[in-house]
């Protein structure tokens, strides 16, 4: 593969948005994407674990195909994440309590946000060079960070609005998931690449 | 104040203006009327059709799903006239030989996802009518982009079998299909004269073809106020700028400003679509940045993207970007600091 870093940050970011074309990660994007501040931190933090995450699965990549144990791939991602998620746990309780409240669940369960590992598997397979996968990890960290905000403030506006019983709750932010990917859809081809 | 109330203490507003919210929307209609008959003209008697179906399931729906209460009547929500408005706009911009099937689905979609869902008029987060048409659009992709030939009065009369498909039936697109000006630049390098896009005689959606009508209802509708000059006027601006810094790069291989201001739906979306009071920021520099937003999102899907148009997406995107635009563009109260 040969695709060049911004062509792939690009293509991360927008039209193949994790979230609303990949449909990943998407336990965090309905419980976090209440409020407009939460949503935009908690983009930080993951975007944050997915290029440390990034960095070092292409680094145990290298180092597990030399020593012929690929098998152990899975595993070394899911720790390499699980250690990073602990990292940021630790920070944010130190640097910002409240936010670590707000967060609450949300940000422990970042290991387990596919989204991450995903980053992680994809570059693996895809075979991406160094900077190619540091590209694509924060692409698509961004390209969280985006859906997240969006929904956020759409959903803030939402609050005052008298809404239909059938559509309250999580009905409310599937379908606006849905509307959100389905504006997504404009950006297929860009870049470039196959749409 | 009549004589047996000698005293009222009423409070502030006073003065009311005439205008009210069936008031604008019947503007709104009223100012599409031309666009229709100008699609008529060009497309034949199918293009009232269509509009008709995507109406009629615009109607249909607000009548069967819309708010009631205790005191009002489910359809009650009929009389504002937006729900017909919305079939009007979206029947606009559908290809002109789409099955009425698939027009009245959409309709239905634009009232119920892109409205109803919400909490009805005044909530929706986007253009209902653009709702419904990315609907069919991700529904329907090869329905929705086949063109057919304009036909300028001399078949008004000639309906074609594709009209009359069955749903959920193959739908036998028959005799000619007409690239659009813009699939034409994109996969063919081909430019088309300035004179037939400002009059019309081009292949495309029903209501976008002919630039000249949209630019005299659009300057009708800004002089009647039922909408913010700001945010046209960004679009085009834009529009017009960036694509002119790319056409200086090289002429050849991106349209020139006249020609992208002209073609596709540019002009609709700009004056029908993006202009909808509730899915645009009400501040006037949120109207700007919503319009410099949409501005650079059409040049940037047209001319890197994978679709030759983009008006519908990048509306629909800076329509998700607005509650965020409006936080930022929130005017500052006089005599306070900035911090507010």
């Amino acid at each position: 593969m040969n695709e060049s870093p911004f062509s792939l940050f690009v293509s991360a970011c927008l039209v193949n948005n994790f979230v609303l074309a990949y449909f990943l990660g998407i336990c965090p994007f309905l419980g976090v994407s209440g409020k407009l501040a939460t949503a935009s931190r908690m983009g930080a933090a993951v975007t944050f674990v997915m290029l440390v995450s990034s960095v070092c699965a292409f680094g145990i990549h290298a180092l597990l195909d030399a020593i012929g144990a690929p098998y152990l791939q899975l595993i070394a991602f899911i720790a390499v994440i699980a250690s990073t998620v602990q990292l940021v746990e630790m920070f944010v309780k130190k640097v910002s309590p409240a936010l670590f409240r707000a967060l609450g669940i949300f940000l422990p369960l970042i290991t387990t946000n596919c989204a991450i590992l995903a980053v992680a598997l994809f570059q693996t397979n895809k075979g991406y060079g160094f900077v190619q996968s540091v590209a694509f990890a924060f692409g698509a960290g961004l390209g969280f960070t985006l859906a997240l905000v969006l929904m956020a403030g759409l959903r803030e506006r939402l609050e005052l609005a008298k809404l239909p019983d059938v559509v309250k709750g999580t009905a409310l932010a599937l379908a606006l998931a849905g509307l959100l990917s389905m504006g997504f859809m404009g950006f297929a081809g860009l870049g470039g690449g196959a749409s | 104040m009549s004589a047996r109330h000698p005293l009222v203490v009423q409070t502030a507003p006073f003065l009311h203006a005439a205008l009210s919210t069936p008031r604008l929307m019947r503007e709104v209609a009223l100012a599409a009327v031309p666009v229709l008959a100008a699609a008529t003209w060009f497309f034949g008697i199918t293009a009232l059709l269509v509009v008709g179906a995507a109406t009629l399931g615009a109607v249909g729906a607000e009548r069967t799903f819309g708010p009631r209460s205790a005191t009002l009547p489910r359809g009650r929500s009929l009389r504002d006239f937006s729900a017909v408005l919305t079939g009007i706009l979206l029947g606009l911009t559908l290809p002109p030989g789409i099955p009425l099937w698939m027009a009245f689905v959409g309709g239905a979609v634009s009232i119920c996802l892109g409205k109803l869902v919400w909490g009805g008029l005044g909530h929706n987060l986007f253009n209902p009518a653009l709702v419904g048409r990315a609907f069919l659009q991700a529904a329907f992709p090869t329905t929705l982009t086949a063109w057919v030939p304009h036909t300028n009065g001399d078949e008004l009369l000639v309906l074609r079998s594709s009209t009359f498909a069955w749903p959920l039936m193959q739908a036998h697109i028959d005799g000619l299909t007409a690239a659009t000006p813009l699939a034409r630049l994109k996969f063919e390098g081909h430019t088309e004269a300035w004179d037939a896009l400002l009059l019309g005689n081009i292949s495309g959606s029903l209501g976008e073809t002919s630039a000249i009508v949209l630019i005299v209802c659009g300057l009708v509708l800004v002089w009647r106020r039922a909408f913010d000059w700001r945010i046209p006027a960004a679009i085009l601006l834009t529009v017009a700028v960036v694509s002119g810094v790319l056409w200086g790069i090289d002429s050849t291989r991106y349209g020139s400003p006249l020609f992208m201001l002209l073609s596709g739906g540019l002009l609709f979306g700009t004056v029908f679509m993006a202009t909808d009071p509730v899915s645009s920021p009400a501040t006037p520099r949120g109207a700007w940045i919503f319009g410099i937003g949409v501005g650079v999102l059409v040049v940037l899907i047209r001319v890197w993207g994978g679709l030759p148009e983009g008006v519908m997406y990048a509306i629909l995107l800076m329509n998700a970007a607005t509650p965020l635009i409006e936080r930022i563009a929130q005017p500052r109260p006089f005599g306070r600091g900035r911090t507010t």
